[in-house]
């Protein structure tokens, strides 16, 4: 176990990239994918149009090559993140990280809005008519009546594709984030023989994110039910 | 009935060799077939007899590399100098390069490659390390080399002192990432050289490095567009790599790199590959002794 005694500050700082990587990848999935559902189920049929194709087109396209539109295809266009410079410590959050989050955001938030649109669709009927009899208007039945029961009764799908995307984070590897794939790199090229720990370390990083994410998202769903 | 089978095998060579000739006759370029040496596979032990005798061999090499181990997507065949020598190892064992079998070997799978057998040498710019060594066998070196930087030709930066707190790219994984970080720069990964290349060209970084040697090549790559500079800041020291189920390999390699350092083999597959690209050929690296 030689890497881990001289690499255990490696390891946690790649899972930090990791762990930055899912939380502001998964807020601003969860805006979008709200955003992106109002469009799907709401009264312009031009939204409804645009978001249905957003979803079928970015969640048929593979992660990777999302990835590879804004890190190889995207500077061609002009579209650069050169603007990007946080620096918090040690760590840096440039162009990389932020075309990783871009694509991240986009792909995930196709998976969001069909979640919470499953659970739109758990709403009897009655709760919209409902709304409207009481002159509420579209965005007042959405965020009053519709959404937050929706919210509940998709709790476990959600979960299921925030969980993805703590795993999808790992596509940032190749694509100039240090995060904990990357990291993990170094060490099997740096201790070729203790590849097969060094592969288990890793996975149980990875393991104990998904545990603490699952933990929390289930006694969401307890409480919610009950409430 | 020993003695009959050792001539059939010895037959059996012959028989290759000529007709390995015979093919190479109308082949000719630099850096092409290399025809089989007239050896007898008597003279080897272990695995390298067998390999002889079998006339056949398979070797790992990259694919991405310009001027070491290259291939690009209309050739059949990888060329580059990991290539050539490649070759000159396999000629030393009565094969003909045209019999070698080509096995893209990337950074990660070298190791498990040689380990399952699936390769029988590795020349995929593998450097030596201690910690390889306990894995697997590693003869040589062949070359020496060091990290260097590639920029824009038009870039003011003179080494990797100007880039404190920049970023500069390499592959993901590579020892070349923590050699930049412990510069004072800062490395980022990407999966193969070429993308970090692009990177550098659309400007979203300002350097690239690895070793001098698979630098030099895509500087002959992109003409006019980017340059190499600075001094080396690492010592790599590029071996073969071979199981360790099969030591005697060793002895075979040494012996045969020795052949092409002293009759001038060697320097003309540096200079048919990485010459091009503006880097002199330099003086035979020391070879390391094996252990038995």
């Amino acid at each position: 176990m030689d890497f881990l005694t001289s690499g255990y500050d490696a390891y946690l700082e790649s899972f930090f990239y990791t762990l930055m990587l899912f939380l502001v990848s998964g807020v601003l999935s969860l805006v979008l994918g709200t955003v992106l559902v109002a469009c799907r189920v709401g009264p312009v049929a031009v939204l409804r149009v645009v978001g249905g194709w957003y979803v079928t087109i970015v969640r048929s396209t593979p992660l990777v090559v999302v990835f590879a539109l804004f890190q190889f295809a995207a500077p061609m266009l002009g579209i650069r993140f050169g603007w990007v410079q946080v620096h918090i410590g040690t760590f840096d959050f440039t162009s990389f990280f932020a075309v990783a989050v871009v694509s991240l955001t986009l792909y995930t938030s196709t998976f969001v809005c069909e979640a919470l649109r499953s659970g739109i669709n758990s709403v009897p009927l009655g709760q919209a008519e409902a709304a409207r009899a009481i002159g509420l208007t579209f965005g007042g039945t959405m965020s009053q009546v519709i959404l937050p029961q929706a919210f509940r009764a998709s709790v476990p799908p959600l979960a299921s594709a925030l969980i993805a995307l703590i795993k999808n984070t790992s596509v940032a590897y190749i694509f100039g984030v240090g995060e904990a794939v990357a990291q993990m790199r170094i060490m099997t090229n740096n201790y070729a023989s203790e590849r097969p720990a060094i592969f288990l370390t890793y996975a149980a990083g990875y393991i104990v994110i998904v545990f603490v994410f699952s933990f929390f998202a289930n006694r969401l769903e307890k409480h919610w039910r009950t409430a | 009935m020993h003695l009959m089978k050792t001539k059939a095998v010895l037959a059996a060579c012959g028989l290759a060799l000529s007709m390995a000739a015979c093919g190479n006759a109308g082949g000719g370029g630099t850096g092409k077939d290399l025809a089989g040496k007239d050896v007898s596979c008597g003279d080897f032990t272990g695995r390298v007899a067998e390999i002889c005798k079998a006339g056949k061999i398979t070797i790992g090499v990259k694919f991405d590399q310009p001027g070491l181990g290259f291939k690009s997507a209309t050739a059949d065949e990888p060329e580059g100098f990991d290539v050539e020598v490649a070759k000159i190892l396999a000629a030393d064992l009565g094969i003909d390069s045209k019999d070698v079998k080509w096995v893209e070997t990337i950074s990660d799978n070298r190791e498990p490659f040689l380990q399952a057998g699936k390769v029988d040498l590795v020349l995929a710019s593998y450097s030596i390390t201690p910690e390889r060594r306990k894995v697997v066998g590693q003869a040589g070196p062949y070359m020496v080399t060091g990290q260097q930087l590639l920029v824009p030709a038009d870039s003011t930066v003179k080494d990797i002192a100007d880039l404190k707190g920049k970023e500069v790219c390499s592959v993901t994984g590579s020892t070349s990432i923590d050699k930049i970080n412990e510069k004072g720069a800062k490395g980022v990964g990407f999966e193969s050289y070429s993308e970090c290349v692009q990177k550098v060209l659309d400007g979203t970084v300002e350097a690239m490095s690895t070793d001098g040697t698979i630098l030099a090549g895509f500087a002959a790559q992109n003409e006019g567009q980017l340059k190499v500079v600075g001094d080396p800041f690492s010592e790599e020291r590029i071996g073969v790599g071979y199981s360790k189920d099969a030591p005697e390999m060793c002895t075979f390699i040494t012996d045969s790199l020795k052949k092409a350092f002293d009759d001038g083999t060697w320097a003309k597959a540096f200079e048919d590959t990485l010459g091009p690209s503006g880097v002199k050929t330099p003086d035979a690296p020391m070879l390391d002794t094996c252990q038995s």
